[in-house]
């Protein structure tokens, strides 16, 4: 007792001698302050790729859809949709309520001009290449949208559920201003954005989905994930997003923190580089794949937590990961194909990563080297700035990549930027065969769902045993919160779009 | 005078000389603004996507053309659009540099109060356990890392006392003093604490140094009281190296303090800069970087201006 008086008392001076309060005392209850070690980085929806501006933008845009925990289909802007018969046709119902922070209706004509200003090369819009099939946009009445596709795509839809679809003014497109000015039709309205810094949200009252939990949300960038639980310790801080498992496991020890996690759809792979000697070979990609325990990878470089995956990561469809090839570790089959390729004496290599991105992919790196050792293969492993890592990633410049590459909700969606012979990312992937390229023609035409998870799983399969890539494991996506905080729900795809109806108790 | 006028008359050439490093360095790099923006998405790009995109962020243009742009709107006090804030650079950086200055500020007289007045008592008391005290802290602060100091504070105050100042959102001093003070003053002693102890070890061996001289064994024969012969006579001799040292570490300071700044969330020069390396911010870094290389030659100088301050044998200037 003595000793609780007296480290409180030392608490109380501190707190004093600080400036601060022991407990603060929030201003104003109503509002949700949030914290994150990375900020956005623009504000045109339709250009952002960057994890934190997806996360700011959806609590400001809205797409016609979106996908729900499960990763269904829900209503956006739009209430209903409907594919026509030949699968050629899409038709969307907008709701009569829904309304731009400016107080404008949103109409069948800011739709359409939304996606021609996505299609326009001019842009920039990285999310084109998933529109491509839309050959017209008809808008018989102000909330009818009818897009005529040139061939049947029905990862379309999915695909029209990314904020990097949203639905933006006609006028603010004509007026230049996106990305100026952030004028949407979500639940919250962007006050102030001092970038690298804060972040100021307030709700919008007019949003056709209803009043919103709080009052508003401020989101401060703290670079240092340490810092910022630190911050939730003392209260500053209601909720965060973190990206660090070594940060992340440490929340449920503070007994009035929570930590959510979910597994989500983006993947830690081990890309090779099926263009350079010796893996052109397969049995030499075979045999990186048979010598790798990818559990042994997550137990080490991510502490356990997540779950080893093969190619497909969206849970409806996933295989289990046994069936696939190689995917309990075998070293002495992994010798054998090396020493069957001629190469019984091993190989260098290089393996790139990117500092910090993700947190765990130096540690990776360490764990795959001194696993391919035992089969001969010496591995270099070279850490870079992240956007160096990107240009060389996109040029395919190197022998081998640690990644983490994002995942859609839908596998075509996710995938055919590098399994398809037109992907975009070929000269990153360096590999195809006629097998992969016509199970994802197939998958994208077929409407049945059924039908369509047994190509995938096909796809899948084929895609693991070819082992251009060596996929590793899922990881969780992590957000910690008070446990006054109610009503957020973590989804696969990270977005933080229940905020919107989260409460503070008091 | 003549002295002053010659040095700043070499502050454009040299300002020019760091313009064009920092312009081909940051353009050496591989990656750019299109990369930092979309990352492995820029892949899904069309040419004329790229170039479209190349045109909006300003590197559309063979290099020299970009610098002979880039300089001739400095000549018209311009130093360019920042493309992350969508503002002027210049607003930017004076925006973000008042709280540089007062973390330096505050660093260097947590320093000086801290490091001189050890280092004297250290080479008063030399070779004696209180004088290897001095040393072995001393050592302690020099090779002690910032960010583990930093996380050391915070992890300690929030875990154990449940105490923090504010974080996220910054006072301005002139806005509220005592809340600016409150988020100032740890990441103060986290700087300023490797930095006394740079002070404490420097001072320390100037005044051994010192008091081994001719004229102080002279005033100490006149009858001398120790007192005046350490503050009178010795130490404004051993003031130059600590003068010295500190002036090249509050040139640095004026830089930023990266990791310092990071830990404690304060939007300062250097995490500004970090930033605006990662995001490709081109017009951004050259025009914080060629503001750094000013502020460095502003110290330097008055750093030379103190030497004749302190030593009026020092003529500046003079073969």
């Amino acid at each position: 007792m003595v000793h609780l008086t007296r480290k409180l008392l030392s608490g109380i001076t501190l707190a004093a001698m600080l400036g601060v309060a022991v407990v603060s005392t929030q201003a104003n209850a109503a509002t949700l302050h949030m914290a994150w070690s990375q900020d956005a980085t623009g504000l045109d929806p339709h250009k952002q790729t960057a994890f934190s501006s997806l996360r700011l933008l959806e609590l400001i845009y809205e797409p016609l859809v979106r996908v729900d925990a499960s990763l269904q289909i829900v209503p956006a802007i739009a209430t209903s949709w409907e594919f026509s018969k030949d699968g050629k046709e899409l038709t969307f119902k907008l709701d009569p309520k829904a309304k731009f922070q400016d107080g404008t209706a949103v109409t069948s004509a800011d739709v359409k001009a939304s996606f021609e200003r996505i299609l326009d090369e001019k842009t920039g819009a990285a999310t084109r290449a998933n529109f491509l099939s839309i050959a017209s946009i008809d808008t018989p009445d102000p909330t009818t949208v009818v897009f005529h596709l040139s061939q049947p795509d029905v990862p379309i839809l999915t695909a029209m559920s990314d904020v990097n679809a949203a639905i933006v003014p006609a006028s603010e497109i004509k007026a230049g201003s996106i990305g100026t000015k952030a004028v949407g039709s979500g639940p919250f309205k962007l006050d102030k954005w001092d970038p690298n810094a804060k972040e100021v949200l307030s709700a919008n009252k007019d949003w056709a989905g209803g009043p919103t939990g709080v009052d508003g949300i401020e989101i401060s960038v703290l670079p240092d994930e340490a810092a910022i639980l630190a911050a939730m310790r003392t209260k500053q801080i209601d909720f965060a997003l973190l990206n660090d498992p070594l940060v992340a496991t440490l929340v449920p020890k503070e007994a009035s923190l929570q930590l959510n996690r979910v597994p989500v759809l983006a993947y830690h792979v081990l890309q090779l580089n099926p263009s350079r000697k010796p893996m052109t070979e397969l049995k030499v990609r075979q045999a990186i794949s048979c010598a790798i325990d990818r559990q042994e990878v997550l137990d080490t470089a991510s502490l356990g937590e997540g779950k080893v995956t093969g190619p497909l990561t969206i849970p409806a469809l996933a295989t289990d990961p046994s069936q696939l090839f190689c995917y309990k570790r075998d070293v002495e089959k992994a010798k054998k194909l090396m020493s069957e390729a001629g190469y019984a004496d091993g190989f260098s290599a290089t393996v790139i990563g990117a500092t910090g991105e993700p947190p765990t992919a130096a540690a990776e790196a360490q764990v795959i080297q001194s696993q391919l050792a035992e089969i001969g293969v010496k591995l270099d492993i070279k850490m870079m700035e992240l956007n160096v890592y990107v240009d060389a990633w996109l040029k395919g410049d190197f022998d081998m990549a640690i990644a983490l590459n994002g995942g859609r909700a839908d596998p075509y969606t996710m995938y055919n930027r590098y399994w398809t012979k037109a992907g975009n990312l070929q000269k990153v992937a360096n590999y195809i065969d006629d097998t992969l390229d016509s199970q994802m023609q197939k998958g994208r035409a077929e409407t049945d769902p059924a039908a369509r998870k047994a190509i995938f799983a096909e796809f899948e399969k084929h895609l693991a045993e070819m082992s251009p890539w060596i996929w590793l494991y899922t990881s969780y996506s992590y957000t910690a919160q008070q446990k006054n905080i109610a009503g957020f729900v973590p989804t696969p795809t990270g977005t933080l779009f229940s905020l919107s109806k989260v409460t503070i108790q008091q | 005078m003549n002295y002053l006028m010659r040095r700043l008359a070499t502050f454009p050439l040299v300002l020019l000389g760091v313009s064009i490093l920092v312009f081909v360095a940051i353009r050496m790099v591989p990656g750019d603004s299109i990369t930092a923006m979309l990352g492995t998405e820029a892949g899904l790009l069309t040419p004329a996507q790229r170039d479209s995109l190349a045109a909006y962020f300003g590197i559309d243009q063979p290099w020299f053309v970009q610098y002979w742009r880039w300089i001739g709107g400095i000549l018209h006090g311009n130093l360019g659009i920042s493309v992350t804030y969508g503002r002027p650079v210049l607003d930017v950086i004076i925006e973000r540099f008042p709280l540089t200055l007062e973390l330096a500020v505050l660093s260097m007289i947590i320093a000086l109060a801290v490091g001189m007045p050890a280092g004297i008592f250290a080479a008063t008391h030399n070779e004696k356990l209180s004088d290897l005290g001095v040393r072995m802290v001393a050592m302690i602060g020099q090779s002690t890392p910032s960010f583990v100091l930093g996380l050391l504070i915070i992890y300690t105050l929030s875990a154990g006392f449940g105490v923090l100042p504010a974080m996220g959102e910054f006072a301005p001093l002139w806005q509220d003093p005592l809340r600016n003070l409150s988020q100032l003053i740890l990441p103060a002693i986290t700087l300023g604490f490797a930095f006394a102890a740079s002070v404490t070890r420097i001072s320390r061996s100037a005044m051994l140094d010192v008091l081994s001289d001719d004229y102080v064994r002279t005033a100490r024969s006149k009858g001398a009281s120790a007192r005046s012969v350490i503050w009178r006579h010795a130490l404004p001799n051993a003031l130059i190296p600590v003068v010295t040292l500190s002036g090249i570490e509050f040139g640095y300071l004026l830089g930023g303090a990266v990791i310092v700044e990071q830990i404690y969330a304060l939007p300062g020069l250097g995490r500004m800069v970090l930033d605006a390396i990662q995001q490709r911010d081109y017009a951004l870094v050259q025009g914080a970087v060629l503001f750094i290389a000013f502020n460095f030659m502003i110290v330097n100088l008055l750093v030379d201006l103190a030497y004749v301050a302190l030593d009026p044998r020092i003529r500046l200037g003079e073969p």
